[in-house]
C-alpha cells in the first residue's frame, strides 16, 4: 500500500484530465485502425500500450492525485487501456487473418502434377485369383494342402488308379524325369495336383477337407490356350457319407461366390482314372447368363453363346484310390475336384492369350493390382 | 469317333423330328462328349440329280478333250428332254448312270450352277464327280453309278446322302465301346428310351471248325482268334458310293473294297479287323509273343526290331502282323488279291498299349484294342465282313471256320442294394438301380440286400461298384443331383508359413517389384551365362528324358536365369526401369538319392518305410525368393533427380523379405556367381552366421550382364524362403519407455576396407542395453581424413525405461561405445 501524496504537481496532473484521456484513447484506436500490417500494428503497440505509452505514463501519475481523485481517475486510465488493448487483440487477429489468407494463396502448387517417383509393383493374377480361389473353400472350412513339384510316378499315376499301360496315362503328355544313364527315374513332373490327394490322405487325419492350388506340367507347347506349365486348385474331401451332392453343394457355393449369386451349376458325365463316378462342371455364364444363347443379335464372348462355362472336373474319389492311401473305404468315400486357374482368369478377367500370363510383361501383371 | 446320324438312326428308332444338336445333348448328359456337330452339304441346294448319259460327242479344236452330252434327267428339268452338258471328264461311256447338277444348283464353296455357253456349246448343268460334291475325296473323273442305283430324275443327294449331320465324340478312355456305331447307337436308344437294334446281332454259324489252321500261344495275349475266308473275290470291284461316303464322313480314305470293309465293320461294330492275301500266307498262323531279335516291315514301310512283350501274328515265314496294331508289308492285300482270310481277334489291351507306345504306332485298331474291345463279338464282326466282301466283291464265302476261344466267364460283381443313392446322395429305388444296370446290357440278380451284376462283353470298364453306381446315375441324369453343401468341421485357416508367403509378395510388390511366373526349364547355357565354377552346386540339375526343348532338359535350381530374361523381355519392350519378382521352387537332385523311385504297391496304403524311401527318391525343392531390378529404382521428374536401382537396393530388399517374417539377416561381403565379386552380400539368419547362407544379393557380374544382355549395373537378390520361414518366430512385445530420448551423434574413421557392419556391431555391443537404436546416416571419404580411409556417422538413440537419463551417464555409454568400436576396428573418433 503506497503512502499518502499531500504534495502534487497541478502541472503534471494534466494528463489524467478527462478530455486529455479521451485524446489519448482516440489516438490510439485510430492508430490501431489504421495500422495495415502486423509490424505496423506492433509498433503501435509500443506507442499505445507500451511501458512509455501516454497512458501507461499517465497511469503512474494517478498515485499524485488527491485521493479523493484517484478512483475516478483510476477507472478513466483504466477504462482506455482496456479499451485499447481489445483494440489491439482484434485487430491483431484481423491482419493475422489476412496474412494468413494471402500465405496460403501463394503457396498454392499444382495439385495435378504427377509424383510416380516411387514406381508401384504387382502381383501375378494367377497367384491372386489362386489365393481368391482357395480362399472360398477355407471359408467352408478347407485348409490348403501342398505337394512337390517333381513327384513320384506312384503318387502322380499309380496310387491315383491310372493303371501302367492304360491309355488314360499316356493321355496326359507326361515330363519324365530322366533317371541315371538314361534309365526310368519313376519320377515326373506332376501333370496335375492330384498327387496331394494321396498325400494329404496319408499326412492327415481323417477326415480330410483340403484344397492344393500348384504348379503342374505337360508336355504342351505354348500357344493361345496352352502352356506346358500351368496352375490348378484341387479339392478333397475324406469324410463318412460323403456323395455327390456335397460335390455339387460345394461347386455351387463357389462359383456363386466367384461369379455370382443364383448362378447355376450342371455336370455332365466324364472319366478320370481316381473318381469313380466322374463329371466334368459347368456353371452359368456370369455375363450373359445365357441370354445370348440362339440370339445372335447379342453374342456373349465369355462362353462364345454356348450359355455355360467349363470349369473343370470332379467325381467321387475312386474307392481303389483310397486303398492305396490307406484309407478305410468301409467308412469313409470322398470326392475331388480340380479347377483350371489360367482358364478361370481366362474367362473371369478376359485374358485372351496364354502368353500374356507366361512372359511376365509388367504392364499386363501390373493392370491386377494386388489382389483379385 | 465321327458318327453321321443317318447311319446312326439305322439301329435306332429315333424321333424323326430329333435334331442332331438335341441328339448331341442327350450324348452330352449321357457322358459322350461330343465335341461338334457338322452340319455337311447344309451349303448345297438345289436340283442334283440321276441321270443317264444318252451321246457323247467329242469336240475337237480345243486344247483337252471336250466332250458334249445329251443326259436323261427324266423330268426333273421340268420338260423330259435330254439336258445338253459339256464335260471334260472321260470316265464315262453312252448308257452310264451319273450325277448331274441342273441350273439353279448350288454346290460346295458356293458355286452356283447355271445354263451358259462354252466350247460353242449350250451347257445346262454339270456331270458331277464326288469331291465337287463334298462326298468323298476322289480324282478318277466324275462319278459313274453301278447300274440300278435309281431312275434317271430321282434326287441323287438324297440317295447319296449328300446331306447330313455328323456327331464328332471325343471319347473317353474308359469307353472303348463308343468307338463304333454301336455303341453310340446303343447309348443314343437309352437317352430316347427307344428300341435299339444291334448290328453285331446276325446270324453266326452254330458249329466252326475246318477254317484256316492257327492256334494262339497264350489265352493272357488273346482270349479269342477268329478267322473266316473268302474265294474268288473282284480285286476291281469298286466300293460302293454308300459305303465310300459313310467312310468319308467317319474320316476315313477309300482305299480298296476289301481294305474298305474292315475299316466298315470295325466302324459299325468297334471289332478292329485285319485281312491278309491269303496267298501270301506260309502254313498255319500262331499268335504268340515276339521273340528277340525279330523284324517285321509293317505296312508304312518301317522295318520294326520287335519286342519280346509285342504280340505277334506268325506263319512259317516268321511274323507277319504286330497283332492288333498293324499289319505286315509281305502279306498286305493288293490290287489282284482274290483269296481273302479276315482275322478278327481278342487281343490283351496292355499288351497293345505297350506296343503301341513302344513303337510310337498309333492306329485305328490300336486305340480300340487299348480301350478294350467287345470279347464277344469277334465271329460276328468276321461273319459280317465276308459276307460284305461277297456282296460286294462277288467272293464266296468259304464253310469253314477258325475260332479259338480261350475266353473266361467274367465274374459277377457284388453290390449291395442302395449303394447307388449312397454315392449320389439320392434315394434310388431297387428297381430303378435294377431296370437302368439292365439297360446298359447288365445282367442283375438280386439276392436279398444285395445285387450280383455280370456286365456285358462289351463294358470291360464295369468292374467296380462304383462303376455300376455311375451307370444308374449317368442315365437318370445327373442333373437331379440335388446341391447340398459339406459340413467340413472347423479350419485352421492358412498356415504361418502361408500366411508369410501372401505377405512376402505384397511386401515385394508394395516395394514397386512386379511378380513373374517362369517356367522351370534351362539349359547349361543358362548356368554358363551365370559365370558359375564346374563345381557349383547349382550345376548338379534334374534332367527330363522328354524336353520340350532341347536346348533346356534341365529343371532350375536357381530363379536368376528366368528372371534376367524376362528382365531383357521387358527392357526390350520399352520398360528399362523394371524390378520383377518370383517366388517358386527351385530342384537339387538329392545328395545319394536311389537310382530309382519305386512303383509301390497299390492294393493297400504304403508303410512309412515305403514312403520314406519314395521321398529320398525326391529331389530337394526349396522354395527361392528372386528378385531382379535394373535402371532407375527412384524416378526423376520435376521434383528432381531420380536414384539408379544398386546393389544396395537388392541388399536391403533381401532383409525387407526376411523382416516379413520376423527374421534378421546378417550380411556379410563374399565372392559368389553370378554376382560382381566386390559388390555382393552373403546373408545369413541372425545367429546362425555359422551356417551356410540363406541367399545372396548385390550387383550382377559385369560377364553376367554381357551374357544376358542386361542393362549395366543389373542387381539381383535370390534366398532360400524355406530357411527363413522355418527361423520366422513369434515376436514378443518390447518395452516401450516413455522416458525422453538422449541422442549422440559420433563419426569413427575406420579402414576403408573394415565392413561397416563390424563397426556398428561393436557400437552396440559398447553401448550396452540402453541403446535403443543405431543408424548410420553419412558415409565420408576424402582429403580430411586420408587415403584409404572413410568416416562412417552414427546417430546413436539412448533411452532408459526407468528414468531420465542424464548427460553424464549418456556421455559415459558413447564413450563406451566408441572405446569398443577401436579396440574391435581400429576406429578413430573423427576430430
Amino acid at each position: 500500500m503506497s503512502a499518502p501524496n499531500n504534495s502534487y504537481d497541478p502541472v503534471e496532473v494534466n494528463a489524467l484530465h478527462p478530455d486529455e484521456v479521451a485524446r489519448m484513447r482516440q489516438e490510439a484506436l485510430d492508430a490501431i485502425a489504421r495500422a495495415s500490417s502486423l509490424e505496423e500494428l506492433k509498433e503501435v503497440r509500443i506507442a499505445h500500450a507500451g511501458d512509455r505509452s501516454p497512458l501507461a505514463l499517465a497511469n503512474r501519475e494517478i498515485g499524485a492525485l488527491p485521493p479523493a481523485a484517484r478512483a475516478d481517475a483510476g477507472r478513466r486510465v483504466g477504462g482506455a487501456r482496456r479499451e485499447i488493448s481489445e483494440a489491439l487483440k482484434a485487430r491483431q487477429a484481423q491482419l493475422e487473418d489476412e496474412r494468413d489468407a494471402r500465405v496460403l494463396v501463394e503457396e498454392a502448387v499444382d495439385v495435378t502434377l504427377p509424383y510416380d517417383r516411387i514406381p508401384h509393383g504387382s502381383r501375378h493374377p494367377l497367384t491372386t485369383i489362386g489365393e481368391r480361389m482357395a480362399d472360398i473353400f477355407v471359408g467352408m472350412g478347407f485348409e490348403i494342402a501342398e505337394g512337390p513339384e517333381v513327384e513320384a510316378e506312384w503318387y502322380n499315376f499309380d496310387a491315383l488308379n491310372f493303371l501302367p499301360d492304360h491309355p488314360a496315362r499316356t493321355m496326359q503328355d507326361t515330363f519324365f524325369v530322366a533317371g541315371p544313364n538314361g534309365g526310368e527315374s519313376g519320377m515326373v513332373l506332376r501333370t496335375h495336383t492330384s498327387p496331394v490327394q494321396v498325400r494329404a490322405m496319408l499326412d492327415r487325419e481323417l477326415p480330410v477337407y483340403v484344397v492344393v492350388p500348384g504348379r503342374t506340367f505337360r508336355t504342351d507347347e505354348l500357344d493361345a490356350t496352352h502352356s506346358p506349365v500351368f496352375h490348378q486348385l484341387e479339392g478333397l474331401v475324406v469324410d463318412e457319407g460323403i456323395t455327390l451332392a456335397h460335390l455339387r453343394g460345394a461347386i455351387q457355393v463357389f462359383v456363386e461366390q466367384m461369379f455370382g449369386e443364383g448362378l447355376r451349376t450342371r455336370m455332365r458325365p466324364s472319366y478320370f482314372p481316381f473318381t469313380e463316378p466322374s463329371a466334368e462342371v459347368d456353371m452359368e455364364c456370369f455375363v450373359c447368363r445365357g441370354a445370348s444363347v440362339g440370339n445372335p443379335d447379342a453374342p456373349c464372348r465369355t462362353c462364345s453363346s454356348e450359355g455355360w462355362i467349363e470349369i473343370g472336373g470332379c467325381g467321387v474319389v475312386n474307392p481303389r484310390v483310397l486303398v492305396a492311401a490307406g484309407v478305410d473305404t468301409e467308412r469313409y468315400s470322398g470326392w475331388a475336384f480340380g479347377l483350371g486357374i489360367e482358364r478361370t482368369l481366362m474367362f473371369a478377367r478376359g485374358v485372351k492369350d496364354m502368353h500374356d500370363m507366361v512372359e511376365g510383361d509388367v504392364r499386363f501383371t501390373a493392370a491386377f493390382g494386388m489382389e483379385m | 469317333m465321327r458318327v453321321p446320324v443317318s447311319w446312326l438312326r439305322e439301329y435306332v428308332a429315333l424321333p424323326a423330328e430329333a435334331t442332331a444338336r438335341e441328339l448331341a445333348e442327350k450324348l452330352i448328359s449321357l457322358g459322350l462328349e461330343v465335341e461338334t456337330v457338322e452340319e455337311v452339304g447344309a451349303d448345297v441346294t438345289g436340283p442334283i440329280v440321276v441321270g443317264r448319259v444318252l451321246t457323247i460327242e467329242e469336240l475337237t479344236g480345243f486344247k483337252k478333250p471336250i466332250r458334249f452330252c445329251t443326259v436323261d434327267v427324266g423330268d426333273a428339268n421340268g420338260t423330259g428332254e435330254p439336258q445338253g452338258i459339256v464335260c471334260g471328264a472321260r470316265n464315262f461311256a453312252e448308257g452310264d448312270l451319273v450325277v448331274v447338277s441342273l441350273p439353279g444348283a448350288v454346290l460346295p464353296g458356293g458355286f452356283a450352277i447355271s445354263a451358259r455357253k462354252t466350247y460353242g456349246r449350250i451347257s445346262a448343268g454339270m456331270i458331277c464327280s464326288a469331291s465337287e460334291l463334298g462326298l468323298w475325296e476322289d480324282h478318277e473323273g466324275i462319278i459313274v453309278l453301278p447300274e440300278g442305283f435309281a431312275e434317271p430324275g430321282a434326287d441323287a443327294g438324297e440317295l447319296l446322302g449328300l446331306r447330313d449331320s455328323v456327331l464328332d465324340i471325343a471319347v473317353t478312355p474308359d469307353r472303348g465301346y463308343a468307338l463304333s456305331m454301336r455303341g453310340v447307337a446303343r447309348e443314343a436308344a437309352a437317352a430316347y428310351g427307344v428300341e435299339f437294334t444291334d448290328p453285331a446281332d446276325l446270324p453266326v454259324p452254330e458249329t466252326t471248325g475246318g477254317g484256316y489252321p492257327a492256334t494262339v500261344a497264350d489265352p493272357a495275349i488273346c482270349s479269342r482268334y477268329v478267322l473266316r475266308g473268302v474265294t474268288g473275290f473282284d480285286p476291281a470291284a469298286p466300293t460302293p458310293p454308300w459305303m465310300r461316303r459313310r467312310l468319308h464322313l467317319c474320316g476315313v480314305r477309300s482305299i480298296s473294297l476289301a481294305v474298305d470293309v474292315t475299316n466298315y465293320v470295325m466302324l459299325e461294330l468297334g471289332q478292329p479287323l485285319h485281312a491278309w492275301d491269303r496267298a501270301t500266307l506260309r502254313g498255319p498262323i500262331e499268335v504268340r509273343l515276339a521273340r528277340q531279335g525279330e523284324k517285321l516291315e509293317t505296312l508304312d514301310h518301317v522295318v520294326r526290331a520287335l519286342d519280346p512283350d509285342d504280340i505277334l501274328i506268325t506263319d512259317e515265314s516268321g511274323p507277319i502282323n504286330l497283332a492288333g496294331v498293324m499289319g505286315g508289308l509281305s502279306t498286305e492285300i493288293s490290287d489282284t488279291s482274290t483269296d481273302i482270310l479276315v482275322e478278327a481277334a481278342h487281343f490283351a489291351e496292355t499288351h497293345i498299349a505297350r506296343t503301341s507306345r513302344r513303337h510310337q504306332l498309333s492306329s485305328e485298331s490300336s486305340r480300340r484294342f487299348e480301350r478294350g474291345v467287345d470279347s464277344a463279338v469277334q465271329l460276328a464282326a468276321a461273319t459280317r465282313a465276308v459276307g460284305l466282301l461277297a456282296e460286294l466283291g462277288g467272293a464266296t464265302v468259304e464253310d469253314g471256320i477258325t475260332h479259338i476261344d480261350l475266353s473266361v466267364p467274367r465274374e459277377p460283381i457284388t453290390v449291395a442294394v442302395g449303394h447307388t443313392g449312397r454315392v449320389a446322395g439320392v434315394d434310388y429305388p431297387v428297381e430303378t438301380e435294377i431296370a437302368r444296370l439292365r439297360q446298359v446290357g447288365c445282367e442283375v440278380v438280386r439276392n436279398g440286400d444285395t445285387l450280383s451284376v455280370t456286365p456285358p462283353s462289351w463294358r470291360p470298364d464295369l468292374t467296380d461298384p462304383n462303376d455300376l453306381a455311375e451307370e444308374v446315375i449317368r442315365n437318370e441324369g445327373y442333373e437331379n443331383i440335388p446341391a447340398i453343401p459339406p459340413r467340413a468341421p472347423a479350419g485352421r485357416g492358412l498356415t504361418h508359413g502361408q500366411r508369410l508367403r501372401r505377405a512376402v509378395g505384397r511386401t515385394l510388390a508394395a516395394r514397386g517389384f512386379h511378380e513373374v511366373l517362369n517356367y522351370p526349364f534351362v539349359g547349361e547355357r543358362d548356368l554358363d551365362a551365370l559365370q558359375l565354377e564346374a563345381d557349383d552346386r547349382r550345376r548338379t540339375t534334374v534332367r527330363l528324358a522328354n524336353p520340350l526343348n532341347d536346348d533346356e532338359p534341365l529343371l532350375r535350381t536357381t530363379l536368376l536365369p528366368g528372371l534376367l530374361k524376362t528382365l531383357v523381355r521387358n527392357v526390350g519392350r520399352g520398360f528399362g526401369d523394371v524390378a520383377l519378382f518370383e517366388m517358386g521352387l527351385v530342384y537339387h537332385p538329392r545328395p545319394g538319392a536311389p537310382a530309382k523311385a519305386p512303383i509301390l504297391a497299390v492294393d493297400r496304403g504304403p508303410t512309412a518305410e515305403e514312403r520314406a524311401a519314395l521321398e529320398a527318391a525326391l529331389p530337394e525343392q526349396p522354395r527361392h525368393v528372386g528378385a531382379v531390378l535394373a535402371g532407375q529404382r527412384l524416378r526423376s521428374g520435376w521434383w528432381g533427380g531420380g536414384q539408379d536401382a544398386t546393389w544396395a537396393d537388392a541388399i536391403q530388399t533381401a532383409r525387407e523379405a526376411a523382416s516379413v517374417a520376423g527374421v534378421e539377416l546378417v550380411v556379410r561381403a563374399a565372392q559368389h556367381a553370378p554376382w560382381h565379386p566386390g559388390r555382393c552380400a552373403a546373408l545369413y539368419l541372425a545367429g546362425a552366421e555359422d551356417e551356410a547362407a540363406v541367399g545372396y544379393a548385390g550387383e550382377l557380374h559385369p560377364r553376367v550382364v554381357k551374357a544376358y544382355g542386361l542393362p549395366p549395373r543389373t542387381a539381383a537378390l535370390e534366398i532360400d524362403w524355406g530357411r527363413i520361414e522355418a527361423a520366422a518366430r513369434p515376436a514378443t512385445a518390447p518395452r516401450v519407455s516413455t522416458y525422453p530420448v538422449a541422442t549422440q551423434d559420433v563419426a569413427l574413421v575406420v579402414d576403408e576396407s573394415v565392413p561397416a557392419a563390424e563397426v556398428e556391431a561393436a557400437l552396440r555391443e559398447g553401448a550396452g542395453e540402453l541403446l535403443e537404436s543405431i543408424r548410420l546416416f553419412d558415409v565420408y571419404t576424402g582429403a580430411q581424413i586420408g587415403e584409404g580411409r572413410k568416416s562412417l556417422a552414427y546417430a546413436l538413440r539412448l533411452r532408459a525405461d526407468d528414468r531420465t537419463l542424464t548427460a553424464e551417464e549418456t556421455n559415459r555409454i558413447r564413450d563406451a561405445a566408441v572405446a569398443a568400436a577401436a579396440e574391435r576396428t581400429g576406429a578413430v573418433l573423427r576430430g
